[in-house]
């Protein structure tokens, strides 16, 4: 079952093409969904007219470089924004989880390897994904509990979670059942599609494209330091650390 | 004086949501970052704006007494047990402030319930609960007697 290429078994009732012009569909729709994000919030040019104010030290073509590469490795590939470590353990299981998952996909269907090692992967990503998703919406994601909300109440904002998690549970039943040779795979292959759709063609509604102004956002705070401006917050205070931290866990009451 | 939040900064933690007084600070429903939910019910205490990990949080003045241009941002260090201040006025001056928060580590100072119960006949004392001992001191209070009391009535 982790050894075996899912979409090749397939082939026989759909083309490998149709499958192709599939995974192309949905990058066009990540694509065309983030310019539209972009545009219809004003994203980029809020971020640059907050640098073209910012401009009180100049910042040479090195130290944005190394800005760059700090942004790449701690706050993007290390998730390292987050104050919360288990918001960050969730977060960077998701993520790496979601790029193992879109990229063996990827591979799977357009090249058929014969190498066991993108089924695994694919697997891997998707498990990756399960955990941190269901840790974060079931225990992580902030609620006011004094509103005596249910904790399975759906709103806009679990648009993306949700149907990523949509895409890839019934994705990994579906492969189960077809790897047993159920006669219930195709249902699950049908609602699979499904959510994936809803996943990736809702991005103009859902936190789809924070993968992309966060990073942004992430650049113009280190430049901000950089610069001098801070973004006005005042700068470290002149004393030594002799106390550790005491923040607590928030309850949301 | 609400305050806003910068919706890029914010990774939506919840602390602000936790810590607001007013119980007006939530996490947005489509978003999940936080909001002000009730900028008139804001009453500037600038307890989510020192809270929020992100500094993800400021205060908008109104713009009757607050030109626009200023600025007013808060930075607590709770490793340095600090907060510091920054005001930026309209025509570029520029104050700063530093002050500490506490003198002991987080967590020694003893929560109520940790002291012994008050005995009965303390509830006719004077002193409050654990005075004087707790006011690290061996002497004993100053207290009123009966007598002043009825001074100056004929």
């Amino acid at each position: 079952m982790f050894t075996n290429n899912p979409f090749a078994a397939l082939g026989d009732s759909w083309s490998p093409l149709v499958m192709q012009v599939y995974v192309v569909l949905m990058i066009v729709l990540v694509a065309a969904g983030t310019l539209f994000d972009i545009v219809h919030k004003g994203s980029a040019r809020y971020f640059l007219n907050n640098w073209r104010k910012t401009k009180s030290k100049h910042v040479d073509g090195g130290e944005l470089v190394s800005i760059a590469v700090k942004t790449a490795v701690v706050d993007v590939l290390a998730s390292g924004e987050f104050c919360n470590a288990r918001r960050r353990i969730a977060h960077l299981l998701t993520m790496y989880g979601f790029l193992l998952y879109v990229i063996s996909t990827a591979v799977m269907v357009f090249s058929y390897p014969t190498a066991s090692i993108w089924p695994q992967l694919w697997w891997l990503g998707g498990l990756m994904i399960l955990l941190g998703g269901y840790w974060f919406w079931f225990f992580i994601r902030v609620d006011v509990a004094a509103e005596g909300n249910s904790p399975f109440r759906i709103m806009p904002a679990d648009l993306f979670i949700l149907s990523l998690l949509a895409s890839v549970t019934l994705g990994l039943i579906w492969a189960y059942l077809q790897a047993r040779a159920s006669a219930g795979a195709n249902v699950f292959f049908g609602l699979y599609v499904f959510a994936t759709t809803v996943l990736f063609a809702s991005v103009p509604w859902s936190k789809f494209a924070h993968m992309f102004f966060k990073p942004a956002a992430a650049f113009e705070k280190r430049l901000s330091y950089a610069n001098g401006t801070r973004s006005n917050l005042p700068g470290p205070a002149d004393k030594p650390e002799q106390f550790g931290s005491a923040r607590e866990q928030p309850r949301n009451y | 004086m609400p305050t806003f939040v910068y919706m890029t900064r914010c990774d939506g933690c919840g602390h602000c949501v936790d810590i607001c007084p007013s119980d007006i600070m939530h996490i947005d429903k489509t978003y999940r970052r936080a909001y002000n939910i009730e900028p008139n019910m804001c009453w500037e205490c600038y307890s989510c704006v020192k809270a929020c990990p992100q500094n993800a949080i400021d205060v908008r003045g109104y713009a009757d007494f607050a030109p626009l241009g200023h600025s007013v941002r808060v930075l607590r260090e709770e490793a340095k047990a600090t907060v510091s201040w920054r005001l930026k006025f309209r025509d570029g001056r520029e104050k700063n402030f530093e002050s500490p928060i506490r003198t002991t580590p987080w967590g020694s100072i003893k929560g109520p319930a940790e002291y012994a119960a008050p005995r009965p006949e303390d509830f006719a004392r004077q002193e409050l609960a654990h005075e004087p001992e707790a006011l690290k001191t061996d002497k004993a209070l100053p207290a009123l007697r009966p007598e002043q009391l009825k001074r100056g009535v004929a």
